[in-house]
């Protein structure tokens, strides 16, 4: 009776366990076989690489979406990565000990906050903010309603993720390796810089691409701020496209079987990007939690 | 109360009245401790005795944490015959770690290349130019009789070496500054008997260069390295003596119950 207990219980965990695998194939398989008409038509590469999205001539590509998409998350993770690793160092070593709960839950309440308050945001704060004041600074004119704005407000998005990791390697770092950089007459920003970091770049690593498998998906803040025009910028003050800002706009009005295909031939897309980017940062996690 | 003997020889650092608080709670006190010149002093006693924190006033590495209080002076005497004290809040903590240097009880070497952990306070130090750091380098490696073992590989990581020679590179990497002390903390607690052997030898050796104060668990240990020893209880230094006087005829009871293994 024991037994049959035990094995019971182990096989309703293993499938609550296979349940989240299967779940992912098939989001997997459902969108392949919904874009597969949009691949039969114009081929994978072809679409990927095509700038012309043309409902009424019924000829789709993705290139304009999949490049902003690319750019402003790359955008939005060079403007995150220094303010993040800062708050990091800061919370971990600088910040004086009775500040450092107020402090972390300020930044983790960052993470609390719904996607669509940060579009609201930045369609009436961060959006005339960057029209007025960093457009200028290059020379550019803007609405605000640009590539840019929409980076700046991923990049606000992800700072807490990468920050809260960084602390937490930070923390990790055992207390006699600094010690000893200290015994040396290293002063805190030696420390930092060439003991803590090299110590805990893997993690960091990992935290930035996490950040950046978040960015690429992220739709309902951008949105308010892309612009959705489909083409590619030629400045970053220009607006532009993102898969998610085209998905969510057009995938109430696309009216032939093609459209639909080729909408979630880029959402097929998008999963690819954001799954190997969200792999990769997993090995580089894992791989310095075997070395630890 | 206390027997401290009376040191003939010229002294390195003298610990003069010394009380240390960590928060409301006296863990040292009233502690005063002549250290001679170039020789080997050990501080025994129980754990928890206050032996580690003793040892971290000396190159003030409790400042890293709130909640310390140093009272009394520790005099370090130096080569050049200036005296400063080592607690006065207005000196320059970082300069004088770099003449204090510190081991710690498990191998810390810097995730970098053998190379550039012994360089590492030779570069905070401003030495750029490159003989000179190789040349340094080398040195440090030789005092530190690592160099044979090492010098095919020193663009290696750190990570590849041994326990053993972890130790050795981080006594390489404090020595490479010259110091004028050294501190050991349980130097060898993490070691095994072959490499514990060699570091002990190590340390005889390197008294030519500087004044060597360790702290160990193990008393043969400092019989077997150490000119003076000191034997702490609750904080308190209760017989400072040359090792073999105190081994062979201890002045004070609680040394002799430790000593003979009574306790601790």
């Amino acid at each position: 009776m024991k037994k049959i207990l035990d094995n019971f219980y182990k096989y309703l965990t293993l499938f609550a366990a296979i349940f989240v695998i299967l779940i992912v194939l098939g989001i997997f398989i459902s969108l392949y076989l919904n874009s597969k008409l949009a691949i039969d038509t114009f081929g994978f590469i072809k679409f990927a690489l095509s700038k012309v999205w043309n409902p009424s001539k019924e000829i789709y590509g993705g290139l304009p979406a999949i490049f902003g998409t690319i750019v402003s998350t790359i955008l939005a993770l060079l403007i995150a990565t220094p303010i993040a690793l800062g708050i990091g160092i800061f919370l971990s070593e600088i910040c004086p000990q009775k500040f450092k709960n107020p402090f972390s839950t300020a930044i983790e309440l960052l993470a609390a906050i719904p996607s669509i308050i940060y579009g609201m945001w930045a369609l009436f704060f961060l959006a005339p903010f960057v029209s007025k004041y960093i457009a200028p600074l290059f020379g550019a004119h803007t609405t605000g309603i640009c590539i840019f704005t929409a980076s700046l407000v991923l990049a606000i998005m992800i700072i807490p993720y990468i920050a809260a990791i960084v602390r937490d390697a930070i923390d990790n770092v055992p207390n006699v390796l600094k010690e000893s950089a200290y015994g040396l007459g290293a002063n805190k920003y030696e420390v930092v810089r060439h003991v803590i970091l090299p110590y805990t770049k893997t993690v960091i690593l990992g935290a930035i691409i996490l950040a950046l498998g978040r960015a690429l998906g992220e739709t309902m803040a951008v949105t308010f701020v892309m612009g959705n025009v489909f083409k590619i910028p030629q400045s970053l003050f220009e607006p532009g496209t993102s898969i998610t800002v085209k998905i969510a706009n057009e995938f109430n009005e696309a009216y032939t079987d093609l459209y639909t295909s080729s909408l979630f031939l880029l959402g097929f897309i998008l999963f690819i990007m954001s799954f190997a980017f969200i792999s990769l940062a997993k090995v580089f996690i894992l791989k310095r939690k075997i070395k630890a | 109360m206390a027997y401290i003997v009376d040191v003939k020889e010229p002294l390195r650092l003298k610990v003069d009245n010394l009380n240390f608080f960590y928060g409301d709670k006296k863990i040292l006190h009233d502690i005063n401790m002549p250290i001679p010149k170039n020789k080997v002093v050990a501080l025994i006693g129980p754990s928890g005795c206050g032996k580690t924190t003793l040892l971290r006033c000396f190159n003030r590495m409790h400042d890293l944490y709130p909640g310390n209080r140093y009272e009394g002076n520790i005099w370090l005497f130096e080569e050049d015959g200036k005296k400063i004290n080592i607690l006065d809040k207005k000196i320059d903590v970082l300069k004088l770690r770099s003449k204090i240097g510190m081991v710690f009880q498990k191998p810390t070497p810097f995730p970098m290349s053998i190379f550039d952990n012994v360089a590492f306070g030779l570069r905070l130090k401003g030495i750029k130019n490159k003989t000179e750091l190789e040349d340094r380098v080398e040195k440090a490696l030789k005092d530190a009789a690592l160099w044979d073992e090492v010098k095919d590989e020193l663009h290696k990581s750190a990570y590849s070496l041994s326990g053993g020679q972890q130790q050795r590179l981080c006594i390489a990497r404090a020595i490479a500054v010259e110091p004028e002390v050294l501190l050991l903390d349980e130097p060898t607690s993490a070691l095994d008997p072959i490499s514990t052997a060699k570091i002990e030898e190590l340390i005889v050796d390197l008294k030519d260069k500087l004044t060597i104060l360790i702290v160990t668990h193990n008393m043969q240990q400092a019989g077997r390295v150490s000119d003076y020893t000191g034997f702490m209880y609750m904080g308190k230094l209760i017989e400072f003596n040359k090792t073999k006087e105190m081994f062979i005829s201890p002045k004070e009871k609680l040394t002799e119950k430790y000593i003979t293994g009574r306790f601790g």
